[in-house]
């Protein structure tokens, strides 16, 4: 994973260009998705098949934020989005593009 | 980022494909251990040939799976061992192998050690020569330890120690735990089952009821620093649930493929009731897994039969289906090391020439009555820590 440094810390995730990590195999289910980590050999389930689509849009979005709008996530429910892509970055799954 | 409950709800009804999957690639091995789920030892020749493993694994990276668990018989004793997992590895298929050591050279441990996509486990049940040759066989401890020691010398990092809990060995735990920490591995406890070799051996190895309580005592001490393969499950009836998703994967999230290409519901239930299919036949294992009428039938809820009016069937779920089908209980019902002793009752009730016959047997010296089973101890998610993420 690449290294955040202060100040993209400070970036909120869904303000980050996001892609899923490239030991990240990512597999539909229908109850949402499983996501295998080749590297710390982790495996992760996304409960909401809105997830799995925020996920699949993030290479063609220039923030999380505009995935999340792409995969047609109401305002409303973008704080939990926010809090379900923060743990998919604290755990490798997730990480910045184009650094 | 612990599994949550509701977790095992989604997978009960099953997967689109398998979390965890079993292969037995040979039945062969240089071993003849005592308590041996699969008892092997012959080759079996209607092995899968190369061509046909190949094509087992186009359909496994087809259907992201995302690794298998290999076993055998000793899986690297097939010439094309090599050669299989290399396949996989290509199509992004990630294999963790089971093996005695034997065959663990520098230049496999290097080739173990370049690859996120590979991983392997020592099987030991011995934390001394003495306690471990008695169940492997005479020079076996040496042999894995040197494995260990070729492993940690090349820099593989957090490769498995896999050890099968015996009256013998639960003594052992801490010196388990030290021997796999002094080589950077990781430990990696399972359960004995009373199937293949192992219904011989069982009432002499299986864990005494204090045993028991002690070895879930030490689980919930060590938490997720030592890998079951879910396989205590049935423990948490003493109080709350050890870590991993505490069901039954049977065909839900698990299953076997043998070296003839069954499939099987799981590593420990090798018997016709257990046979969801074969990977020669046309649809190849998709279509097993996916349409099988037994794995459908595994993805319905379960009876709990007398097990359902119990303060623990919440975290025990009635135990292990192998373990009561191969000890003659049935599978509504209690496990027959059921930590409430209900399990002890009804092994009372058991008539004696009822319980389930083997089929095929591969041991090298017939003994009398065999089941083959997994020697290659799964669990649905072995190896892999479980971390919910997202809602």
């Amino acid at each position: 994973m690449i290294p955040l440094g202060p100040d993209r810390a400070m970036t909120a995730v869904l303000d980050r260009p996001l892609a899923v990590a490239p030991e990240v195999s990512v597999r539909p289910e229908p109850f949402g998705a499983l996501l295998y980590h080749f590297g710390t050999r982790r495996l992760s389930v996304l409960k909401d098949p809105r997830l799995l689509s925020v996920i699949e849009a993030l290479s063609d979005a220039p923030t999380a934020r505009a995935a999340c709008a792409a995969a047609g996530v109401t305002e409303g429910a973008l704080a939990s989005f926010e809090d379900a892509l923060q743990r998919l970055v604290a755990g490798g799954m997730l990480q910045e593009r184009g650094l | 980022m612990k599994a949550a409950l509701p977790l095992a709800e989604h997978f009960e009804a099953g997967l689109s494909a398998p979390i965890c999957l079993t292969w037995e690639l040979t039945y062969a091995c240089n071993l003849a251990c005592r308590h041996c789920l699969s008892s092997s030892g012959r080759r079996d020749p209607g092995e899968l040939s190369t061509g046909e493993a190949k094509a087992v694994i186009d359909e496994l990276a087809q259907m992201q799976v995302f690794y298998v668990n290999v076993g055998g018989g000793e899986p690297t004793i097939r010439a094309d061992f090599w050669e299989i997992v290399d396949y996989a590895v290509a199509r992004r298929v990630g294999v963790k192998f089971s093996t005695n050591g034997s065959r663990i050279n520098p230049d496999s441990a290097h080739r173990i050690a370049a690859s996120d996509y590979l991983d392997v486990q020592i099987s030991l049940d011995g934390a001394t020569a003495a306690v471990n040759d008695d169940v492997r066989g005479a020079g076996s401890f040496a042999t894995a330890v040197a494995a260990l020691e070729r492993l940690a010398a090349a820099g593989v990092d957090g490769f498995k120690l896999s050890v099968v809990c015996t009256r013998r060995n639960l003594g052992q735990l801490d010196d388990f735990k030290a021997l796999a920490d002094r080589y950077g591995a990781q430990l990696r406890l399972t359960r004995l089952r009373p199937a293949g070799r192992g219904a011989e051996v069982w009432d002499e190895l299986r864990p005494t009821a204090e045993q028991q309580r002690d070895l879930y005592l030490w689980l919930l001490d060590h938490g997720e620093q030592v890998l079951t393969g879910d396989s205590f499950f049935h423990l948490g009836g003493y109080g709350e649930a050890l870590p991993g998703l505490n069901l039954c994967g049977a065909g839900r999230v698990v299953c076997l493929i043998d070296p003839v290409g069954d499939v099987y519901a799981c590593p420990f239930a090798i018997h016709e009731s257990f046979l969801a299919g074969n990977v020669r036949a046309p649809g190849g294992f998709t279509a097993v897994w996916r349409e099988s009428a037994l794995f459908q039938s595994l993805r319905e809820p379960q009876a709990a039969g007398a097990c359902s009016s119990c303060s623990a069937f919440d975290v025990c779920r009635g135990g292990c289906m192998a373990a009561k089908f191969f000890t003659g209980l049935p599978l509504a019902g209690p496990d027959p090391e059921c930590v409430k002793g209900h399990g002890q009752a009804a092994l009372a009730g058991v008539e004696a020439g009822s319980i389930p016959r083997p089929s095929p047997d591969h041991s090298r010296v017939r003994f009398s009555r065999r089941r083959p089973d997994r020697w290659c101890d799964e669990g649905p998610l072995a190896g892999a820590g479980v971390a919910v993420s997202a809602r």
